[in-house]
């Protein structure tokens, strides 16, 4: 067992766990914010993404052990005071999401992507999004939710957010 | 899917590194772990133990030393991908870094661990075939340097002796007259390379004066497509003879395929596509 | 973001179950958290095909942490039978398919026992402590060569492996093939695909030993279809089962059976009394999830010089798989075959299916089920056609169509309730700009690039149907669907519906028509679904069946609400019932608009009365099972435009133009959302998706590392357009919308590639059309030439 210390959404997790525990499982059985889901076994499908230390991170692909003393968000922590992110706004006025499952992972790739890239090309946010698979949209609607996302975040300001 | 059990290291200097891993000779060393982990949770590997070098200062950073661009093991796809230094001294190592697997791998996938890992369609071996470059490693007999050409063993098997670290890679700058290209045909799926060639193309008065052209994705680890090269050399550098070149870009090649979307014949085609490809691309680039 | 208008019915309103989604709340079963909770995983054969000679746990057993090792024969002994077909087929071979398997493995990934542990890690690192001694037997994979002399048996019961042979015919098919102009022959494959929803299955079993009350969350589209079936396979009374589907994340089919791993959860509650967590790894979805699709087949086609198609000869193999999934016999039987029409003239139609096991997952319905085979084969039909009397594919589509209709009668079966093929298929060139492409496809041409057009002209069947008939047919369950809708003291509303919502957006566009049939804001309607306790009865969500079916019934229960809210109405306004009229969420009296109460008022009246006699119930909820008196056809045209790299084989989506029709629509936004995923599922079986095995039955695509799904980088826009030519089968005039982008799209895709490739004399190639696949055919072609 080994000591881990996770700050997630600005909140410090502290537990004991297995060298073995992924991320995605600490965050989702020591911190119990189930936003963030496991759809694939394979690093594939980026349902379990969340921002690391600033950057997009398949949370399936970390141990635990690995991210001590790390800086998380996950889509949990993306509204702030009760008012939803640019990108979590663009998804729901674009109808961006259907059964939901891939939702929290594309929101947190486009959240880094926007940083990287905050007026991309309808390719560029494509190429983005290699790395999660979404079977409900045929990522139409996705692809139109980030562009307008970087439309309200160039427009107004943006929450801020623990791993800014 | 869950990992067996192991061990884990966090050595915080490269000593404290090298004595957990003689101490623990079956261990595997974790950087970015975008390959080792989905091994583990697979189960397609169970060590013992893992030594994970992130908490070791100075292992990521990217540095101009001469004319070779020095990089840390750990450093990140991202980082390579964002670097003026990359952009400005070996452009083809940024923009190929953007076809390597996808964002989130990029941000933390690593480029002493894509070459440690020799996987047999990852992009980083082949481009580090093509640029020339070279590997430091520490090891208890101390450091060496194994020139790239030296550092592909086999599938998943480097000249990375038990208990050594790949600690940086040399790159070096290109020189005036020279082009490169990587070009990549990604599996649908995994967005490995099925077949991947980066060509680094030296011309001099319109003669091919050194053609270095690598493939991966095609044999079982990443491999100089010779021939081709030396069909090249000293040619004049037209369509036609980087066509006759690229035609050759097989021969000696131990060529691979699979059951379900890429055989052993179709590879073969188009690492001879892809070739050409490469190195029209390549020579369009030279400056 | 389109304004809501004053009626919310056909207004693009935003989806209200998606704050949920979006800010990481959704209640996916994993999400689920109950103390004492333990875990559960399945050891799985290696084998296709193996006898289990002995299985030895007491490693396991012994293992820190694992409280529970079972086996098949556990479960027999305690009483557990075997998962009950959903469709009987006459002469079916009836097989038994145990949750665990009891004397054979017949698939890699058929379940061979179960472990519960405190914890996933445990449960895994248990799995590889149970040791199976295994007698590796041939396997067969191909359902035609299953069929043949000395073919390994996949269950010794069903001779040459053959489960059901179904035959069906229309029209006089050999007198149109002896007076045919010409005949088109080819055998297409249409390969075996994953539904791969992103949320792989899961379950969580909770028993109360003292209630005797057993609960299951599971992943499924279907609770009351699921809480019947495990009463049937566990002996156990429904009564004391309860299922619950909550958020569900995708099925496209897959989440429609009961499963063997769900039943085992359940047993495991039971015998432990404790709750039994089960979470699928996508590596075990791919083996144990159903497969759809894998049907090979042999057309022969008769037509007449102008293009008109008169016969159609088709033989069928069906890949079930090894065993018969619940309504595995259904999808390549009624699903394909009276389908075989399609939105054509095409008087004269005969087909044989025979349904296969082999050594494989088993197959079922996966997005479109049976349909797309049908539509897939027909449209290639058409272009083969079309290549041999070197016509137009548009023309002669054009000449074939049905004429605009209601209530069309099939020559093999179906009553096609409305249509307008022509326009859809006139919209639909219109809007790619055909006439242009064409020239542009020539001009290309010459410069040696290879763009192709590739139409797809389709009708699919939705809305299953009237019960009694499918009952006549071999169905073991009604195909109607039940709705409770109350009305609350303060005139609110709560809708109970047996639909269930996974993606499709039942929570927004069924409380859409409900509010607009009680004139009341939106905010007003609730919608509840996915739980046997709190609803009636359910049929639940496939084959696009929700909105055409469910909502339906909700529509039936709210005009029941309404009569008897006149009758409220009338006491509270002094007048005569025949005399109340309602409008916008008011009651009055004919002729004097002035004299009215709200629906609110009418509705406190019912639970606080005044006026009312007391020999008029209190109370305002009605209930309707909706049994629908026929089907639903929707319909419609599609075109894509590809670029293939002839050189390499990879084809590049240049374009993509849906035209359908649904019927009337109750959200457009919901509807483009439909089409979009649904055609993104299809032109990715035509392109990228393949479940392939080798030939001792040995999967090859195990991961999503292997089985390749369409990314957003592959894909252009989907350009939509509707026309709206409304259903007399209902009173709402809906269609059902959710598989029609998967029915077509798969045609459209590979007739663009291959027509594409018409220079180099390509003819035909089989799916998916994965870059060798094509490089090989443009060589074939040109070695031929």
């Amino acid at each position: 067992m080994a000591r881990v210390s996770i700050r997630i959404n600005g909140v410090v997790h502290e537990a004991d766990v297995e060298p073995r525990l992924l991320l995605v499982h600490f965050i989702r059985e020591v911190a119990g914010l189930t936003g963030t889901n496991i759809g694939c076994d394979t690093s594939q499908c980026g349902a379990c993404t969340v921002i690391l230390n600033g950057r997009a991170a398949k949370s399936c692909t970390f141990l635990a052990v690995q991210c001590d003393g790390s800086e998380i968000l996950t889509v949990e922590g993306l509204a702030k005071d009760g008012q939803l992110h640019p990108i979590q706004q663009a998804f729901w006025e674009k109808h961006g999401l259907q059964c939901g499952y891939c939702t929290p992972g594309m929101i947190m790739t486009a959240y880094h992507f926007l940083q990287m890239n905050p007026n991309p090309t309808e390719e560029q946010i494509r190429h983005a999004l290699e790395g999660n698979i979404c079977r409900c949209t045929g990522y139409h609607n996705i692809v139109k939710a980030i562009q307008y996302a970087a439309e309200l975040m160039r427009g107004g300001a943006p929450a801020a957010t623990p791993a800014d | 899917m869950f990992p067996a059990t192991f061990e884990y290291y966090a050595p915080t200097t490269l000593e404290e590194a090298l004595e957990v891993l003689r101490q623990n000779p079956e261990a595997k060393i974790l950087a970015g772990g975008h390959s080792l982990i989905p091994a583990l949770k697979l189960r397609l590997t169970t060590p013992p133990a893992l030594v994970d070098l992130r908490r070791i200062p100075g292992l990521a950073g990217i540095r101009l030393e001469g004319d070779h661009l020095v990089i840390g093991a750990m450093t990140t796809y991202y980082d390579i991908q964002t670097s003026d230094l990359v952009r400005q001294h070996v452009p083809v190592l940024a923009e190929a870094t953007d076809l390597v697997g996808d964002l989130q791998v990029r941000n933390w996938g690593t480029v002493g661990g894509s070459l440690a890992h020799s996987d047999p369609a990852g992009d980083y071996p082949a481009i580090m075939l093509a640029l020339g470059a070279e590997v430091r490693a520490r090891g208890p007999q101390g450091e060496r340097t194994i020139p790239i050409d030296q550092f592909f063993v086999g599938m998943f098997t480097t000249a990375l002796q038990p208990g050594e670290v790949l600690t940086e890679v040399r790159v070096p700058v290109m020189p005036p007259g020279t082009g490169a290209a990587y070009v990549k045909f990604p599996h649908p799926a995994s967005r490995y390379a099925v077949v991947g060639i980066c060509a680094v193309v030296t011309r001099e008065d319109n003669i091919c004066r050194q053609a270095r052209v690598a493939v991966t994705g095609a044999t079982l680890q990443a491999t100089r497509a010779t021939a081709a090269e030396q069909a090249l050399q000293g040619q004049p550098l037209n369509p036609d003879t980087i066509r006759a070149a690229a035609e050759r870009a097989p021969e000696g090649l131990t060529i691979v395929g699979d059951r379900v979307f890429a055989s052993e014949e179709y590879r073969t085609h188009l690492v001879r596509v892809l070739t050409r490809r490469a190195l029209t691309a390549a020579v369009e680039k030279i400056r | 973001m389109v304004q809501a208008p004053e009626r919310p019915l056909g207004a693009a309103v935003k989806r209200r179950e998606d704050p949920r989604f979006i800010t990481g709340q959704g209640t996916y079963v994993d999400n689920l958290k109950f103390v004492g909770a333990v875990y559960l995983a399945i050891l799985r054969s290696p084998y296709a095909h193996a006898r289990i000679k002995k299985i030895d746990a007491s490693r396991a057993r012994a293992h820190p942490g694992v409280l529970a090792v079972f086996t098949g024969e556990d479960l027999r002994r305690d009483g557990i039978g075997s998962i009950p077909v959903g469709w009987l087929l006459p002469d079916i071979r009836l097989v038994p398919h145990y949750p665990l398997a009891v004397d054979k493995a017949r698939y890699v990934g058929d379940g061979v026992a179960a472990v519960v542990a405190a914890d996933r890690y445990t449960a895994y690192d248990a799995l590889s402590l149970i040791d199976v001694e295994y007698e590796p037997l041939p396997a067969v994979v191909d359902q035609e060569a299953a069929t043949k002399p000395g073919a390994p048996l996949v269950h010794d019961e069903a001779p040459n492996n053959i489960c059901f042979k179904f035959v069906l015919s229309g029209g006089n098919v050999d007198q149109a093939f002896a007076e045919a102009d010409g005949v088109v022959r080819q055998k297409v494959i249409n390969h075996r695909v994953s539904g791969s929803s992103v949320e792989p299955r899961a379950a969580l079993a909770v028993f109360h030993p003292a209630t005797g009350e057993l609960t299951l969350y599971n992943t499924n589209q279907n609770p009351h279809l699921i809480r019947l079936l495990l009463a049937l396979t566990m002996n156990y009374p429904e009564h004391k089962i309860r299922v619950i589907a909550p958020d569900v994340g995708g099925g496209f089919g897959t989440k429609i059976y009961l499963y063997p791993d769900e039943v085992v959860a359940c047993y495991a509650a039971m015998k432990l009394g404790r709750p039994v967590k089960w979470v699928e790894t996508r590596s075990e979805y791919l083996r144990a999830t159903i497969h759809g699709r894998d049907h090979i087949t042999y057309f022969e086609a008769a037509y007449k010089k102008d293009g008109t198609i008169t016969g159609l000869k088709v033989t069928t193999y069906a890949n079930l798989g090894a065993y018969i999934s619940p309504f595995g016999p259904l999808i390549p039987t009624f699903l394909y075959v009276p389908m075989l029409h399609g939105p054509y003239k095409l008087p004269n139609v005969s087909a044989e299916v025979y349904g296969v096991f082999t050594n494989t997952t088993p197959a079922d319905a996966t997005r479109g089920a049976g349909r797309p085979e049908a539509t897939y084969l027909l449209e290639r039909m058409v272009d083969l056609v079309a290549r041999e009397l070197n016509m137009d594919p548009a023309e002669v589509r054009r000449r074939n169509v049905l004429e605009p209709f209601e209530n069309y009668q099939t020559p093999m079966a179906f009553v096609y309730d409305s249509g307008n093929y022509p326009a859809t298929l006139e919209r639909a060139l219109e809007l790619v700009g055909y006439r242009q492409l064409r020239e542009e496809q020539r001009r290309l041409r010459e410069q040696g690039r290879y763009i192709g057009i590739g139409l797809s002209t389709y009708v699919e069947v939705t809305g299953a149907a009237p019960s009694q008939i499918a009952v006549s047919l071999g169905a073991q369950a009604g195909l109607f669907e039940s709705a409770i809708v109350r009305v609350h003291p303060t005139g609110k509303v709560t809708l109970f519906t047996g639909s269930h919502t996974h993606g499709q957006g039942h929570e927004t566009t069924f409380a859409q028509a409900i509010a607009d049939q009680f004139g009341i804001p939106l905010d007003d309607v609730e919608v509840v679904h996915g739980d046997t306790a709190a609803i009636p009865f359910g049929l639940g969500t496939y084959g696009s069946r929700s909105t055409p079916v469910g909502l339906t019934a909700a529509y039936v229960a709210g005009q029941r609400v309404l009569e008897k809210a006149k009758r409220i109405a009338a006491h509270l306004l002094e007048a005569a019932e025949a005399d109340i009229v309602f409008e916008g969420g008011r009651f009055f009296v004919r002729g004097a608009p002035e004299r009215a109460v709200t629906f609110q008022e009418v509705a406190l009246e019912a639970y606080v009365p005044r006026k009312i006699p007391a020999d008029l119930e209190l109370g305002l909820e009605a209930s309707a099972f909706f049994n629908p008196t026929n089907f639903v056809f929707p319909f419609g045209t599609h075109v894509a435009v590809v670029e293939v790299d002839p050189e390499t084989g990879q084809v590049k989506l240049l374009r993509y133009v849906a035209v359908d029709d649904v019927g009337r629509v109750i959200n457009p936004m919901v509807v483009d959302g439909q089409v979009h995923g649904g055609v993104v599922h299809g032109l990715g079986q035509a392109l990228w998706e393949q479940v392939v095995y080798d030939e001792h039955g040995n999967l090859l695509t195990g991961t999503w590392l292997d089985y390749a799904m369409p990314k957003a980088a592959d894909l252009p826009f989907i350009e939509t357009d509707r026309l709206v030519t409304p259903s007399p089968a209902n009173p709402l005039g809906v269609k059902g919308a959710g598989e029609t982008g998967t029915i077509a799209a798969t045609p459209a895709v590979v007739n663009a590639v291959i027509d594409a490739l018409a220079p180099f004399g390509v003819r035909h190639i089989d799916m998916p059309l994965t870059p060798e696949r094509v490089w090989r055919a443009i060589r074939a072609a040109q070695t031929q030439r």
